[in-house]
């Protein structure tokens, strides 16, 4: 079959940054498998409830303050995140290293207040469907603190590589920060759920 | 981002020959162990993954074969009920997540980068990684069935009949670990056809031009992302349970059993979509290919595969009618079950509309879609009667559930999977199969498989339960079970025939020309089988068939570069040209990746800190996997 | 050993007589009868339906063989005809949502007032318990329920480990026994006789073995059934059984079986008190007779491999002096 030349592609950029790009869908893809996992978490959560006599069960509910503080500081997080996008997209080498030091002293923080707040469900895994459920729900969501931070620790060792003034490296800061954005945006629901809905 | 960087080649000023040369030395794998063990190349990926599969369908069907052996007569004693439990858990198992779900992704693997006209699938080496993980979790299940650890719980798992109290020993966590292995490959798939249709479609396949199988493999792809979540999360509480004591599925201690059939059957039904839709999208090719016109009715057909998709969350009640859940809530899934038949019906008048209209051509893969007409209306048939709840509380957990199951099956997807494989054929290997053989293969099949299964719907009627190991001689249910058991063999040829004929033909066959059936979507417009690079230029395209504008000429894209493994992005609605983008080359980190995660989970059946100390090799897999090496494909 | 063993065999094989009908479409119960009507109406509507299709199909592609160059079909009146069809499948499908909606209302639940029996699914028997007239005359049986006919049955289902199904099809449709659920069952029929059902939801290794009888009877006959069930067990009325009866109570029998007017009192197995009155043992695996008690008890795990009732090691002679006592509990 002979190729009739009908279109020119030799002045597109060799590199596709936001939606032109394939880690941005993926990463989006990705987001929203885990999200439906985050949504069946809650469901059994609600659907263990329903069925209970008295919720929760056989516990006080959890004790507010890890919990709470650790929701405030996921949210401050967004902030300088925000910032740290930012500067990705306007390529700006030195602020994104500070920025990815920043965010991955924000991964770690939330890890130390994670520890204080299975305690404060009162309960473990192993004494009933309750116990099971938070805990589970709470591991769910630290691994992809725990994922993420580890992501955030390698870029910014890229960042500070031969290899770190690419745009592939700030789209993949950028998609970084997207997906920290998610890690927090998909917390709230399970902080209203895990804290909130037993005292309801 | 200059035009022309230092040592930038271009594909523009170049004869075909020279082209062809450089786009050879960029792309193709390397011969020898280590380029097969790191290539990222779709299509021996694909090649790789629908043998696998084929070799599981194989497996499987010695053990249907088994089974019936045993169910020939009453009170048989070949197999005892321990063997005989891991056989018919194997079956169900093995054919849905070793074989069904796997190979429609396999030949989405293969396919659908052609047909969209690109050089690579979205994440290759996410794609090779996705095929060790497949690999491996498929050996996991048959090296512990061999080692006579088979799971032995049923393809379903029910609790709490596969929980900690009634199933020692680890044959469940077996069965669930293996689920973790194919769901992580089937997830990761998914989303390099989602990302691959969506951003590398050929210049000008507007969301209007995608080829009918593409659409199919979108719709699935969006399922397998939406319902695998829930069998993941099934799966790991299952697994919980049994290694931490935790208590999900124990009622006493405030868990619930049907949360598990809930959870099961919210991905359970997808799943038979997941497996059906990409059929739809290969009757849909055949179809257009032998009729000599395109799909009657394409909008109707796309909203028919995304309604099925949307309603096909909306059913996972009616798996559990006589579970004991409230009547009234059961008569809405009654009629979100029978409503799935509207789409389903809009598609097979579609086709007969097609075909009425057309020139049929009656070639082996057609043959398949007429058998395919056949049975599945059948099966279709049997789904709405199963829908209704009364009907369902008598066939439930009977053989006529099995033979309703198998008729959209086997019917709705393995007939129409081996018509593609007969279409594609000389795509994958550039030989063509027997059209003798495949007249052949396809009577003894189609004759074979509806004596076989259609009895069973009135040994159902009749009462007899599914998974049970023998029958009392005093039922009336041994002349059917004989009967059935002989008819097994006549099916079983069918497959033996189409096996020897694939491998013969592979070898020996004639050689196939680029286009031999003279079909109008992009895989054709080049060499069968297709170089490592695809497309010399990648196609432009201005039409829904763009094979069809002018067989001799092929609109064309100039100016990538050939130094450096290049694609094109475009853009998700329009495909309109957005960059050049460089696809990864191989690489083998995604094998010491699956190594390290197959070593992490097959571990963690054993102790939960084997997720603690196995994460370290993953995590070191996966940076060296990412951590850049320096490569032009690295440019940007 | 080996003549053993065939023996026993050839004991579980030949069972005749107390089989009962197993069959959806031979209803002898209301529900069933209802569902039945509803399966005749779906099966002959799809069928009518799957004929018209493949006619379609037929004439497709008859018409176009041979056919050669594109002739111009008139689109439109093929896109009439595709929505026409599809109009027709929505209108049948609809149809048949409200048929099988009012089967189900049709068939109704069993009023709370009437006769309840509780069946326990157990690994792999059924525990029937019936409590409906005052708390001394409850009693217990296994494998076996009798009713009376013409009137509503409510069996209330439960599991004491795993899911089982209960699914007599002559009588009705069937309904899981979920471990922490209790479901209900109305249980009519409309004629005397036997009425065989079998476990439907798979439920481990002796799934395949786990039939039920229901026996439906005239109210009269059913009343002197559940008289002699209240009973304690029968004296053993010669020496020969009277030693079974020691030998079962002094064996590890009695830790797993109750037979009521005795020191048996164990909970894990069926009971035992009228168990001689039984057509069937081992959950309908064998007709109940001397013969294939002995062959029960001497070997269990060949008769119904991977059951939960161990050998208990016993002579020649205690085991047919067991099975004589069992053979008398009527």
């Amino acid at each position: 079959m002979n190729h009739t030349v009908v279109l020119d592609v030799a002045d597109l950029p060799e590199h596709g940054l936001g939606s032109a790009s394939q880690t941005y869908w993926g990463t989006l893809a990705f987001m929203l498998i885990e999200g439906t996992g985050f949504a069946l978490s809650i469901v059994v959560y609600l659907y263990l409830m329903s069925l209970a006599t008295q919720w929760p069960l056989g516990t006080a509910p959890p004790d507010l303050l890890a919990g709470t503080t650790l929701t405030a500081l996921l949210i401050v997080s967004l902030v300088p995140n925000l910032f740290l996008a930012r500067w990705a997209r306007h390529q700006d080498l030195w602020k994104v290293r500070i920025g990815l030091i920043v965010m991955t002293v924000l991964g770690v923080a939330p890890l130390v207040l994670r520890a204080f707040e299975f305690p404060a469900m009162h309960i473990k895994w192993d004494q009933n469907a309750y116990g099971s459920i938070v805990w589970v729900m709470l591991g769910l969501h630290t691994t992809h603190i725990i994922t993420n931070l580890v992501e955030t620790a390698v870029l910014t060792a890229l960042m500070f590589s031969r290899h770190g003034d690419s745009p592939r490296r700030y789209g993949d800061v950028s998609d970084n920060a997207m997906y920290w954005n998610f890690v927090v945006i998909t917390w709230l629901p399970m902080y209203a759920c895990l804290y909130w809905v037993p005292r309801l | 981002m200059t035009r022309h960087k230092e040592g930038d080649r271009r594909d523009t000023a170049l004869n075909d020959a020279e082209l062809q040369r450089c786009l050879t030395a960029t792309w193709s794998t390397p011969a020898g162990l280590w380029g097969a063990l790191s290539t990222v190349d779709h299509k021996i990926i694909g090649r790789r993954y629908i043998t696998t599969a084929f070799v599981f369908l194989a497996l499987g069907g010695v053990l249907s074969l088994l089974m019936r052996l045993q169910l020939a007569q009453p009170e048989a004693r070949f197999i005892g009920p321990d063997r005989y439990n891991q056989i018919f858990t194997m079956h169900g198992t093995n054919m849905m997540f070793l074989f069904a779900v796997p190979v429609m992704q396999a030949m989405a693997i293969y396919l659908v980068p052609l047909m969209v006209g690109t050089r690579n699938i979205a994440f290759p080496r996410l794609n090779a990684f996705s095929y060790w993980m497949y690999l491996a979790g498929g050996l996991l299940l048959w090296v512990a069935f061999a080692l006579d650890v088979g799971p032995d719980v049923g393809w379903f798992a029910y609790v709490p009949l596969s929980g900690p109290q009634y199933a020692a020993g680890k044959r469940a966590d077996i069965w669930a670990q293996m689920i973790t292995f194919t769901e992580v490959s089937a997830l990761a798939v998914a989303v390099e056809i989602v990302v691959t249709v969506f951003k590398q479609r050929a210049p000008g396949m507007s969301l209007d031009r995608i080829p009918l199988f593409v659409w199919s493999m979108l719709v699935t792809s969006f399922l397998i992302i939406l319902a695998m979540p829930a069998i993941m999360i099934a799966s790991t509480a299952l697994i919980l349970d049994r290694l931490v004591g935790t208590h999900f599925f124990n009622p006493a201690e405030g868990g619930d059993v049907l949360l598990w059939q809930h959870l099961f059957w919210f991905f359970g039904h997808p799943e038979v979509y997941i497996i059906f839709l990409p059929a739809v999208g290969m009757v849909s090719t055949i179809v257009a290919t032998f009729t000599r016109r395109p799909v009657f009715g394409y909008l109707g057909m796309v909203m028919a595969l995304i309604a099925t998709g949307i309603l096909a969350f909306g059913l996972w009640v009616h798996h559990m009618f006589v579970a004991g859940l409230p009547r009234l809530g059961e008569s809405f899934f009654t009629a979100s079950s029978m409503a799935i038949a509207v789409p389903a019906g809009l598609q097979i008048f579609c086709w007969l509309a097609t075909m009425w209209a057309g020139r049929p051509i009656f070639k082996t893969p057609f043959l398949f879609v007429i058998g395919f007409m056949v049975i599945f209306v059948i099966g279709g048939m049997t789904g709405v009667m199963v829908a209704s709840v009364p009907f369902d509380t008598q066939v439930h957990d009977t053989y006529f559930v099995v033979a309703h199951f198998h008729y959209v099956l086997v019917g709705g997807a393995v007939f129409p999977l081996l018509g593609a494989i007969y279409y594609w054929f000389p795509k994958f290997t550039g030989r063509m199969m027997s059209e003798t053989l495949g007249r052949w293969t396809f009577g003894l099949m189609f004759t074979g498989f509806n004596l076989t299964f259609f009895p069973m719907h009135i040994l159902g009627l009749q009462g007899m339960p599914r998974r049970i190991y023998t029958y009392q001689p005093e039922m009336p249910w041994s002349g059917l079970n004989m009967f059935i058991s002989l008819s097994a063999i006549i099916l079983a040829l069918g497959f033996l025939m189409f096996f020897v004929d694939a491998i013969r033909s592979a070898r020996s066959g004639s050689a196939a020309p680029a286009n031999p059936w003279g079909a109008l979507t992009l895989e054709w417009a080049t060499s069968s089988p297709p170089p490592a690079y695809n497309f010399m230029h990648l196609p432009v395209v201005s039409s829904l068939e763009p094979l069809a504008d002018d067989p001799d000429i092929l609109p064309v894209a100039s100016g990538l570069r050939i130094d450096r493994r290049e694609l094109l992005i475009t853009s998700v609605v329009q495909a309109v040209p957005e960059a050049r983008e460089s696809s990864p080359g191989d690489s083998i980190w995604p094998l010491w990746a699956a190594a390290a995660t197959s070593v992490t989970l097959i571990w963690s059946i054993f102790t939960p800190w084997a997720v603690v100390w196995g994460s370290i090799p993953v995590a070191i897999a996966l940076i060296g996997w990412f951590w850049p090496k320096g490569v032009v494909e690295e440019d940007a | 050993m080996r003549i053993v063993r065939n023996g026993l065999l050839a004991v579980a094989l030949a069972v005749s007589g107390c089989s009962g009908n197993q069959s959806a479409m031979d209803p002898d119960g209301g529900p069933a009868i209802h569902i039945a009507h509803l399966i005749i109406g779906i099966v002959a509507v799809c069928g009518v339906a799957w004929v018209l299709v493949m006619v379609m199909l037929a004439a497709a592609l008859l018409r176009g063989r041979g056919r050669t160059g594109r002739e111009i079909t008139n689109e439109r009146s093929l896109m009439r005809a595709v929505i026409a069809a599809v109009a027709v499948t929505v209108v049948i499908v609809a149809a048949l949502t409200v048929s099988s909606f009012f089967t189900t209302r049709g068939i109704g639940v069993p009023e709370p007032a009437a006769m309840t029996i509780t069946v326990r699914g157990q690994q792999w028997w059924w525990q029937v318990m019936y409590a409906d007239s005052g708390p001394n005359a409850s009693f217990e049986t296994a494998n076996e329920i009798h009713i009376p006919v013409g009137r509503d049955v409510r069996l209330e289902l439960q599991s004491a480990d795993v899911i089982h199904s209960f699914w007599v099809p002559s009588l009705a449709g069937k309904q899981d026994l979920v471990p922490g659920r209790s479901n209900i069952l109305l249980l009519r029929a409309e004629k005397p006789g036997i009425y065989r059902g079998q476990c439907a939801e798979f439920c481990g290794l002796q799934h395949g073995h786990m039939a039920v009888l229901v026996i439906a009877e005239a109210p009269a006959d059913y009343e002197r059934w559940a008289a002699g069930q209240r009973q304690t067990a029968l004296l053993p009325s010669n020496p020969e059984a009277l030693a079974g009866q020691a030998v079962f109570l002094g064996k590890p029998c009695a830790a797993c079986h109750t037979i009521r007017g005795t020191s048996a009192h164990g909970k894990t197995g069926p009971d035992l008190t009228h168990i001689g009155s039984r057509l069937t043992l081992a959950a309908g695996l064998v007709e109940t007779t001397r013969g294939s008690l002995a062959a029960w008890i001497a070997d269990p795990q060949t008769v119904k491999p991977g059951n939960n009732m161990p050998t208990v090691a016993l002579t020649g002679v205690e085991l047919q002096q067991i099975s004589t006592y069992m053979e008398g509990l009527k």
